[in-house]
Formats: C-alpha cells, sequence, structure tokens
C-alpha cells in the first residue's frame, strides 16, 4: 500500500510571495532566458521549502521574523520616480550607482568617471540580454538553500553588477542604495548585486543602504562577489535604514588563491535586521577580515551571522564585531569558522564583544568553531559588559557631561574595531556614523 | 573657599567619615595627613562626588554654593578638581583628545569659547614639556601603559590645563622617585596663586617638603584630630601616628 502524500502546508505569507513569483515571473527581467528562468525556479523552491525561518530554525534562534512575516508589503515592480534627496555621505568624486528601491539608476548615478577595465551595469539590462558571462555567478556564490536569498532570486527586478578585468585597480566606487516607502505604503524590494574582480584586480566599495523616508519597506538583498587570484576588494558597508524598515542582506564571497577581502560592516539602523555573510576561502594564501559593528537601540533588532569556510590550506581569516545595545534593544552575533580538513596551516581569529547600555537590552552571541584539519592556529573570544563606573567618574570629575562621558566610552569600545578600516575618509565616515546614532539614542534621565 | 562643617559619610554601610570640619580658604594649600584607613581618599572622593560614598550629614559649601548636591560634572565646571590616587586607564580614548575634550566641556559651561585642535596643542604642548613629558603621551590612550610616574603628572597635566579654582591631591606622591616628585611638585607649586585653594593629600610627609603647606590637619578614623602650621608634619614624621592614636 502506498503511504499518503504529505503536501508540507505552506504558510500564507509564504504562499503570497509565491503567488506574487508565479505572477511577476514572465515580466520580470529575464523571463525569457532560460538559465535565468532556472535560476528564478530554484529561489522559490528554496522559499517553499524554508519559508520565513522560525526560531526553530537553528540559523535563526535568537531572530524572530514574524514582524517581517506579518507585514503586507505591495507588489513590486511599482516604479518610483521619486527623486529623494541623497544622504550627505554620497558626495565627493568617487563614482557612485544609486539603487533606489533596488532599482539601478543611471539617471542619478555618477559612472563618467570609471577607469577602463571597469564596468558597471545594471542587472536587469544584462538579464533581459541574458548575459551568459552572469551565468556561472548567479547563484554559484549564495548557498542554495537560504530561503530568503532564494525569494531574492525569485522576485530580483534589478541590482548592479560590477566586473573589474583582471589587473585592473578600480579605485573607489560607491553604492548608494535608498529604500522609500512611496505614499505611505510598505513596498518590498529584493535587489542582486554581482561583484567580479579578475585576478590581481582591486576595488573599494563603500556599499551603503540608506531609507529616505520614515515609511515601512522591506530591503531583502543579495550580493554575490567573486576574487580572481589575487584580487583584493575593500567592502566597506554601511546599513543605515529607516528606522521602520525591515533589511535582510545576504553577502556571500569567494575568495580565490592569494585574493583578500577586507570588510567592514557598520549596521545603525532599520527596526529588523539581519546581516548574514558567507565567505569560502577557496585557494590557497586566500585573506579574510570580517568586521564590523552594530549599534542597536529603542526596540530595534540587530543580527550579525557569519560563516566562514576555510577550504583551502594557509589561509587567513580575521574577525572583530563589537554590538552596542541600549533601551531594549536585542543584539544577535552568530559566527561560525568551519575549517576543512585539506585546510591545513589555517589561521583564524575571531572576538565578538558586546556593550549593553540599559539593563533591558540583550545580547545573545554564539561563536561556533568546527575544525576537521590538524595543523592550525584559530582563536576565538567574546565578552559582554557595561560601561565601566569608575571610567565614567573619572571622565565627568574633568568636567565631561554624563551622555558625552558615555558617548566617548561607546567610542572607545568601538575604537579597535573601526580602527581596522585602514581608508582614513572610511573610517571618518564611520565615526561620523556612529556619532549621529549616539545622538539619536534615548537617554533616561 | 571651601568649607567643610560636621561631614560624616559611609561606604558600603560603613561610616568612614565621622564628622569633618575644615575650612581652606582660597590662597592657601592645606594638608591632609593620616595613616592608611583614616579617611583621607574617602574624603577627596566625596568632595568630588564619586558614586558609592554616601554623605549622611553635615554640609560642604564651595565659592559660596553646596557642593554635595551636585553631579561631579558640575563640581569639575565649579572648579573643583581631584588629581586620583589611581588615575583610571581609557583603553581607546586618546590622551590629546580627552584633555581638550575636558577643557571645552569647562570652557563651555563657563560661557567662554572653545578651542581647537590647533589652539589646544600650542596651549597643552607648552604645559607638557614643563612637566617633563613627552609629547608622545598625548597620542597615547589615556594612562593605558603609563608608569605610576607618568599617570601622576598626567594628572597634573590635567590640571594644569583646566586651572581649576580648587585642587585636591590624593597621595600624589605615591609610586613617585624623588626626580619625579620634584616634578610634579613643581607642577604644582607653579599653580599656587592667592585666588586658589588646594588641598594635599599623603600618608609622608616627604611631599610636604616640595609643596609647602600653610597649614597641616591629621585625620584619624574619619576625625580631624589635630591641626597645625607646617611644623606639625615633622613632628608626625618624627613621632609617627602613634601618639595621636592614644589621644584620638
Amino acid at each position: 500500500m502506498n503511504a499518503p502524500v504529505v503536501v508540507p502546508a505552506v504558510a500564507p505569507a509564504v504562499a503570497a510571495l509565491l503567488d506574487r513569483h508565479a505572477g511577476l515571473k514572465d515580466r520580470l527581467p529575464g523571463a525569457r532566458v532560460a538559465w535565468v528562468e532556472a535560476w528564478r525556479h530554484r529561489g522559490a523552491e528554496a522559499f517553499r521549502a524554508g519559508g520565513f525561518p522560525t526560531k526553530r530554525v537553528e540559523a535563526w534562534k535568537y531572530t524572530d521574523l514574524s514582524p517581517l512575516r506579518e507585514t503586507r508589503f505591495e507588489e513590486a515592480l511599482v516604479a518610483t520616480d521619486a527623486h529623494p534627496a541623497l544622504p550627505a555621505e554620497a558626495g565627493g568624486e568617487e563614482a557612485r550607482i544609486v539603487l533606489l528601491d533596488g532599482r539601478f539608476r543611471a539617471d542619478l548615478s555618477q559612472l563618467d568617471t570609471l577607469p577602463d577595465g571597469v564596468r558597471i551595469d545594471s542587472l536587469a539590462a544584462l538579464l533581459g540580454v541574458g548575459d551568459a558571462a552572469l551565468r556561472d555567478i548567479l547563484g554559484a556564490i549564495a548557498p542554495a538553500d537560504l530561503p530568503l536569498a532564494g525569494l531574492n532570486a525569485a522576485l530580483a527586478e534589478d541590482g548592479v553588477v560590477i566586473r573589474v578585468a583582471p589587473g585592473v585597480a578600480a579605485g573607489r566606487v560607491r553604492i548608494v542604495s535608498l529604500g522609500t516607502a512611496p505614499d505611505g505604503h510598505a513596498v518590498a524590494f529584493h535587489p542582486r548585486n554581482l561583484v567580479v574582480l579578475g585576478a590581481g584586480a582591486s576595488l573599494t566599495l563603500l556599499d551603503g543602504a540608506h531609507g529616505a523616508g520614515k515609511g515601512v519597506y522591506w530591503h531583502n538583498a543579495v550580493t554575490e562577489i567573486a576574487l580572481g587570484e589575487g584580487a583584493r576588494l575593500t567592502h566597506v558597508r554601511l546599513q543605515d535604514e529607516a528606522r521602520d524598515a525591515f533589511h535582510t542582506a545576504l553577502v556571500a564571497v569567494r575568495v580565490a588563491a592569494k585574493a583578500e577581502y577586507d570588510s567592514f560592516t557598520l549596521v545603525r539602523g532599520a527596526r529588523l535586521a539581519r546581516n548574514e555573510v558567507h565567505a569560502v576561502l577557496a585557494g590557497p594564501k586566500a585573506a579574510l577580515h570580517l568586521n564590523g559593528a552594530q549599534l542597536v537601540d529603542g526596540d530595534r533588532h540587530a543580527d550579525t551571522t557569519t560563516v566562514i569556510d576555510h577550504a583551502a590550506p594557509e589561509c587567513e581569516s580575521n574577525q572583530t564585531v563589537k554590538t552596542v545595545l541600549a533601551g531594549r534593544a536585542r543584539g544577535v552575533f552568530q559566527g561560525k569558522i568551519h575549517v576543512r580538513q585539506v585546510a591545513q596551516k589555517t589561521d583564524g581569529y575571531q572576538m565578538n564583544q558586546a556593550l549593553l547600555l540599559s539593563p533591558e537590552a540583550e545580547i545573545n552571541a554564539k561563536p561556533q568553531l568546527e575544525i576537521y584539519a590538524d595543523d592550525v592556529k584559530c582563536s576565538h573570544g567574546a565578552t559582554v559588559g557595561e560601561l565601566d563606573h569608575d571610567q565614567l567618574f573619572y571622565l565627568r570629575s574633568r568636567g565631561i557631561p554624563e551622555v558625552e562621558a558615555k558617548s566617548m566610552l561607546v567610542q572607545a569600545f568601538l575604537t579597535d574595531a573601526v580602527s581596522l578600516v585602514s581608508d582614513e575618509a572610511l573610517r571618518e565616515t564611520l565615526l561620523a556614523a556612529t556619532d549621529a546614532w549616539w545622538d539619536g539614542v534615548e537617554h533616561p534621565a | 573657599m571651601l568649607k567643610i562643617e560636621g561631614l560624616t559619610a559611609s561606604v558600603e554601610g560603613k561610616e568612614v567619615l565621622k564628622g569633618i570640619d575644615l575650612e581652606v580658604p582660597a590662597g592657601e594649600v592645606h594638608a591632609i595627613m593620616g595613616p592608611n584607613g583614616s579617611g583621607k581618599s574617602t574624603l577627596g572622593y566625596v568632595l568630588a562626588g564619586r558614586e558609592g560614598y554616601e554623605v549622611t550629614g553635615g554640609t560642604v559649601t564651595f565659592r559660596g554654593e553646596d557642593l554635595l548636591g551636585k553631579e561631579p560634572e558640575e563640581r569639575a565646571i565649579a572648579g573643583l578638581f581631584l588629581a586620583f590616587q589611581y588615575p583610571v586607564e581609557l583603553p581607546g580614548v586618546g590622551n590629546a583628545n580627552f584633555l581638550r575634550q575636558a577643557l571645552n566641556s569647562v570652557r563651555r559651561a563657563r560661557g567662554e569659547p572653545e578651542v581647537d585642535a590647533m589652539q589646544f596643542l600650542k596651549l597643552v604642548r607648552a604645559k607638557v614639556k614643563a612637566l617633563g613629558m613627552s609629547d608622545e603621551m598625548l597620542k597615547r590612550y589615556v594612562n593605558v601603559g603609563f608608569s605610576g610616574g607618568e599617570k601622576k603628572r598626567n594628572e597634573i597635566l590635567q590640571m594644569a590645563v583646566l586651572e581649576p579654582a580648587f585642587c585636591i591631591l590624593d597621595e600624589t606622591d605615591s609610586g613617585l622617585d624623588i626626580d619625579a616628585l620634584r616634578i610634579v611638585a613643581d607642577g604644582v607649586n607653579a599653580l599656587r596663586s592667592p585666588e586658589r585653594g588646594m588641598l594635599v593629600i599623603t600618608h609622608y610627609q616627604r611631599l610636604l617638603d616640595y609643596i609647602v603647606p600653610d597649614r597641616v590637619h591629621v585625620l584619624l578614623n574619619g576625625r580631624i584630630v589635630r591641626s597645625g602650621g607646617p611644623d606639625l608634619a615633622l613632628e608626625l614624621e618624627e613621632k609617627g601616628y602613634g601618639e595621636f592614636q592614644e589621644a584620638a
């Protein structure tokens, strides 16, 4: 007798998004290109299988997505013509890419100054013509089984594709991603970005996600990064979404032999933020720096989850992540380092530290080391603390008001993470962002 | 300038100050001497407003205003400065930045214009030199990796930059060799003026060879048991605190 076929029930919120995919798929860019369609289909199936992960899923144990699941977002493909002011940080002379609600906006971007060998395109345009060069990258670096990344594939309308030819020093490029919620509607957008550096190429990418208004939106971004042999990418990310926004971001990076991915992520916006990074050290002597800081206040929730896969020998990975929590904020750090058997002579370091400014704030930290090679150097540490009363009194006894003294100690706490950003101008940008965050924090009287 | 009347205070429920009466007029340097555990440092912390030091009775007026109701930063702005016995290390806070923040906080509160980084460096460099310190100490984190002597000099540097109306020096001589002691004392003496009062807390008479006080008070078991001129310090050095203990 055949066992009855059990069809797993799909939650209504998941079903609604899958219906949206089904309804839109013929209109999404690349709809008539077989491999694009296959990529979207795989994504939709991953989302069908995983849905909105609940806290029963290990990787989401500390982050509750129900506020996101329960929000009804408007249809995609509603283009806005609004031109909100770009954030002040978006000035400067470097090349600038503007994404408005996930759409590449050539009219707002500034790409005249790119050196030869650097190509910046709209993903939609490339998918539309079925650009075969993307075929081996799109969806190939991000893990296939992550449901939100799957949803991104199923619904991505656009994004940016940055390609640097071998040996080319591309200088500095800035991405300004602006989230708006036009007419007070909640909108969701799922940009997919690709960054491909040829062998020996280099690029500094300042990657900012900003909110232009006070509305509710969901920014569900996936960035796939492939670094060729000896390439070097400095990736400074600033997450400064609107207060009521949802931000779920996946960065998936593959680092070839002798290449280096040097990143710093500052998280300071959104009501619910998940910053997930999956990095594979794929060739010998590859290097990875996954540093960052999370600044969380009020009722906000910020989650940094990273997976570092040492898949080749003699690679190095360093990670320092600091979390500052005020009010009733919740912070999460989950850091997994996986050292495969082949990855002998791995040098791994991980440090996560949290500073609690309020008795009601909470941090959940879960470092995880899985080491299958026997000749490795791996260390990790974690601390949770509050402001030091002696230090606070010392500063105040010199005339520095309490709020300012606390601000100095918060900056001091962040210093050894932020100082890992070698570009001075970018470091200043990050420090200004931490100042601005502090100014917005409610200080109990 | 500073008037303490009937001051009692406790730490963790234990009464440490048991009724202090003391008046230091502007222009005078008074020394408080006493053995370990007599309440010397507690007096300094109570005056500076440290958490955990509970005033249970008495009053302190400073420049005609109640001191004890003020927050620590308000006391600093009013012109009170405590040079710590154990200066606190501030990893991640640059020394120059700290000094300038402190100076500007005080200036801002007094309605004086703030100094920018350039003006500040000019102002501070001369003082750094006078204290036998190097510019390099301005670039380091506050007190981090400083020797005992460097920490004490850094306290005096802060005092010289902030130019407070009243200075409390808590065991500033401890941990100093004789050369460092002389430099620190010179720094303190340079700040002596008819407008400024000082309270020098010390265990040993040695410091008072260099910072000669106008008055000396002996603190024992939370009370001032005797007051006198500079000679009292010499007498103490000779006879020790034992005789006073019997008297108390």
